[in-house]
């Protein structure tokens, strides 16, 4: 395995080189920043996904909605002349309170959705058998769905590009634009945010302590209830914060956005080994790449066409031979 | 939340009991037929006021109200002639010849409240094989107890299988086995749809073991999305099937689909002894033979159903679903048993595929879609799980209620209180509440079997460490 393993890693990086000279350092960069802002976007609803997964063993299927729903808000929010009302090449003043506006709108809004699902769909299925709210996780998806075609039709809404399109930098040909800069300016305070949410804080330890065992937790005072409701809050508000990412920097949403990018962001949360919260970001990161440089370079690259094969192959393939994830740790019950 | 409403429910019918002269114990000392009879006079009469309130009076009410009477109150399945329990067959027999005489009366058939005219016999087709479908994932789900989110890739698969060998798509090939209706110097195969139903089947089944063999491992939810996950990949194969790996070769035509698919017919020498249609495409009555041929597929994959269940591997499905490790303790090979779950299931699921390509003559990289998996799950689900009779129930249910009901419901809807919803729009979010409400209410189905019911149940026995209803609020 290890050696097959090696041979595997030897492969992609004889392939990203000979792409390299291919194509030319620069335009491998511009590639890679593309890679690095999905990445960031994967993440932030991969997190959500480990987060529920950790304290619940559950995977919430409508947890791709869910940030749908964000996308959708945020996205009305920012061009809805009775919120924020941007337009093309809007000014730095206007947009700074706008994204910041809407992505605190819709953080609280996507997470308390989340909460709300928890509670009528999940909550009372506790103590059956577990494959019974996985099945209520993916009626509540479809319901999410609906709810979004309800409000906004079954079209894309497109969403103008308000996002200002300038260099950051741009050396030797190297570009950095501000679109994708500004997403990743919004993830990583908010993952470092997250990260100290839990390591440090005493809400954080009770989440911990809730994910070892909930029956232990409970004897020593940690309200599981409101335990487990709070991580689906963040849990939502990171999807929140991706929905907001996602409909500025894609600039279109429609209904059925959340369950492809969910089926992603769980892959990714997969491949880092779910339950662990810097492997749900090192997969995110793996798996933005991997569909950048897939979509991007040319040099025997399958292109767009099999992004969706190549991703669910690797979900298949990290679920068979090393169920724990890239950083997960091996479990009795992993396999 | 579950138990309290069922309490209340019952101490509202014993205080109705009550309330006519009948207390508990003068009621229990009834016989269980007067019992049952008592009780299926009261579903008779809830249904009348239904209709009554709904202002429709028709003799289709009462024929409903009949075949309710019919199916609830007497014991006649326990009737036997020389021992023999020949009342087992008579509601199968019943259904068997409703379902088989359709064509005949369905155009004679008035309006019924609510769900409007009766459903067109395309539906009826259309209903068999989900029925078909919905059978297969219940070896899985039903009996196994694997949660299989990627079925529908057994369904496309069988659909391609029939694009492939009873088509024009590999022009430079020329074979001809038995299939009818060609045009002079078609090219292609063109097998037999009678040869091509179970090799669909079979190369299903063989799909579905290369899939269950590294998969079926894993614990339940991940089974689950790794499922899914394939059912995402085959989609992808056939959109992207004309251009495979930089190769001209094209297999499956890509987003256009392969189409069109030849009609089945048992050829002129059938047609001559035996008056079977020789073409169904040119039969005249179309539709009826379909049906007809489709119902005879569901008797089959009901036969194996039955037989399979109560046989060794069966029970053994059974045992892994209530327990895999007491299961694995008492000597069943757990791999080997899913493995052969899978392998059914799919097998069933490809001819259904096989069968539905060559009514709607045509098979399409559409024809995977996700929510197709979650119909077919929600077919399971919503008559119960492991039931026949309940499966049966819901694929028909739903296949209506997407081909008809859901507009027909919505049109009335919208006529009796003039709004403008496009209810059909919202198909799957209403399957999504029928998910939720059955799982959280009735999570065995409307028609259970007795021992998933009692399996369903048991984990709410186990009192909570914390009480959730109190924390909750």
């Amino acid at each position: 395995m290890p050696f097959l393993a090696a041979l595997l890693i030897l492969g992609l990086v004889f392939l990203l080189a000979k792409n390299i000279q291919h194509e030319g350092f620069s335009y491998f960069a511009t590639i890679s920043f593309i890679g690095l802002t999905n990445g960031s976007v994967y993440a932030l609803v991969a997190l959500g996904y480990t987060l529920v997964y950790g304290i619940l063993e559950l995977i919430n299927f409508a947890h791709g909605d869910v940030f749908m729903l964000g996308g959708m808000i945020s996205g009305t929010m920012i061009v809805s002349q009775n919120a924020f009302g941007l337009t093309v090449g809007a000014s730095t003043a206007s947009l700074v309170p706008a994204l910041l506006g809407s992505l605190a709108v819709a953080m609280l809004a996507c997470g308390l959705i989340n909460v709300s699902i928890e509670f009528v769909a999940y909550r009372p299925l506790r103590r059956a058998p577990r494959l019974a709210p996985l099945i209520t996780a993916i009626g509540m998806s479809f319901i999410l769905q609906d709810v979004a075609i309800g409000f906004f039709d079954v079209n894309y809404k497109a969403i103008p590009n308000v996002l200002p399109r300038g260099n950051v930098f741009s050396i030797h040909g190297i570009t950095y634009t501000w679109e994708k800069f500004i997403v990743v300016l919004v993830t990583f305070p908010v993952l470092f945010a997250l990260m100290w949410l839990v390591l440090r804080t005493k809400q954080g330890k009770a989440m911990r302590a809730t994910a070892q065992d909930r029956d232990a937790a409970a004897m020593m005072g940690i309200n599981v209830n409101r335990t487990i409701s709070f991580t689906f809050m963040i849990a939502g508000a990171l999807a929140g914060a991706a929905g907001l990412l996602y409909a500025l920097y894609f600039g279109q949403v429609r209904y059925d956005t959340g369950f492809q990018l969910g089926l992603i962001a769980f892959t990714a949360a997969v491949l880092g080994g779910i339950g662990n919260l810097p492997g749900a970001v090192l997969g995110a990161m793996s798996i933005g790449f991997i569909q950048a440089y897939n979509e991007g370079l040319t040099w025997h690259m399958p292109g767009s066409d099999w992004t969706q094969s190549i991703v669910f192959s690797i979900l298949i393939l990290i679920l068979v031979f090393r169920p724990e994830g890239l950083l997960g740790e091996r479990t009795p019950e992993g396999g | 939340m579950r138990r309290r409403l069922r309490e209340r429910l019952s101490s509202a019918w014993w205080a109705a009991l009550a309330a006519v002269g009948l207390p508990h114990e003068r009621w229990n000392g009834f016989s269980s037929g007067l019992r049952r009879a008592v009780k299926a006079l009261l579903w008779v009469g809830v249904f009348l006021i239904l209709v009554a309130l709904f202002g429709v009076w028709k003799t289709s009410a009462l024929a409903v109200a009949a075949v309710i009477l019919l199916l609830v109150a007497p014991r006649w399945s326990h009737a036997s002639i020389r021992g023999r329990r020949v009342g087992t067959w008579v509601a199968p027999l019943a259904v068997i010849a409703l379902a088989a005489s359709y064509p005949y009366y369905v155009n004679h058939m008035p309006e019924v409240p609510v769900f409007g005219p009766f459903p067109q016999l395309s539906t009826l087709v259309v209903m068999t094989i989900f029925t078909m479908m919905a059978l297969g994932l219940n070896f899985v789900v039903g009996y196994a107890g694997l949660l299989d989110l990627g079925y529908v890739a057994f369904y496309a698969m069988g659909a391609y299988m029939a694009g492939w060998f009873a088509s024009s798509q590999f022009a430079k090939q020329n074979v001809n086995l038995g299939a009818v209706g060609l045009y002079p110097g078609a090219t292609g195969f063109h097998f037999s749809i009678w040869l091509v139903l179970p090799m669909a089947g079979i190369a299903t089944a063989v799909v579905g073991i290369l899939i269950g063999l590294p998969t079926l491992r894993l614990r339940g939810d991940y089974l689950a999305i790794v499922t899914l996950g394939f059912g995402e990949i085959l989609p992808q194969i056939a959109r992207n099937g004309d251009h495979l790996f930089g190769t001209g070769f094209n297999l499956t035509n890509g987003t256009g689909g392969i189409t069109p698919i030849d009609g089945p017919g048992f050829g002129n020498w059938l047609d001559q002894h035996l008056h079977l249609p020789a073409n169904f495409l040119t039969a005249g009555n179309l539709d009826s033979v379909f049906l007809w041929t489709g119902l005879a597929l569901v008797l089959i994959t009901v036969f194996c159903s039955a037989r399979l269940r109560d046989s060794r591997i069966g029970r053994a499905w059974i045992a892994i679903r209530e327990d895999e490790t007491a299961a694995a303790a008492m000597g069943v090979p757990l791999m080997r048993t899913k493995t052969w779950a899978y392998a059914t299931g799919a097998f069933f699921g490809g001819v259904a595929g096989a069968y539905y390509a060559s009514y709607k003559s045509g098979a399409f990289p559409d024809d995977f879609f996700f929510q197709i998996s979650v119909f077919i799950l929600c077919m399971v689900i919503l008559g119960g799980m492991g039931n026949i009779w309940g499966v049966i129930f819901g694929a028909c249910f739903l296949t209506y209620l997407d081909r008809e009901g859901l507009s027909n419901i919505g049109t009335q809807f919208n006529n009796q209180f003039g709004t403008h919803l496009d209810v059909p729009k919202y198909e799957f979010g209403i399957f999504g509440i029928i998910i939720v409400v059955v799982m959280l209410f009735r999570p065995e189905g409307l028609i259970p079997s007795s021992r998933r019911a009692a399996e369903l149940h048991e984990a709410a026995h186990d009192e909570p460490l914390y009480d959730h209803e109190v924390a909750g609020a």
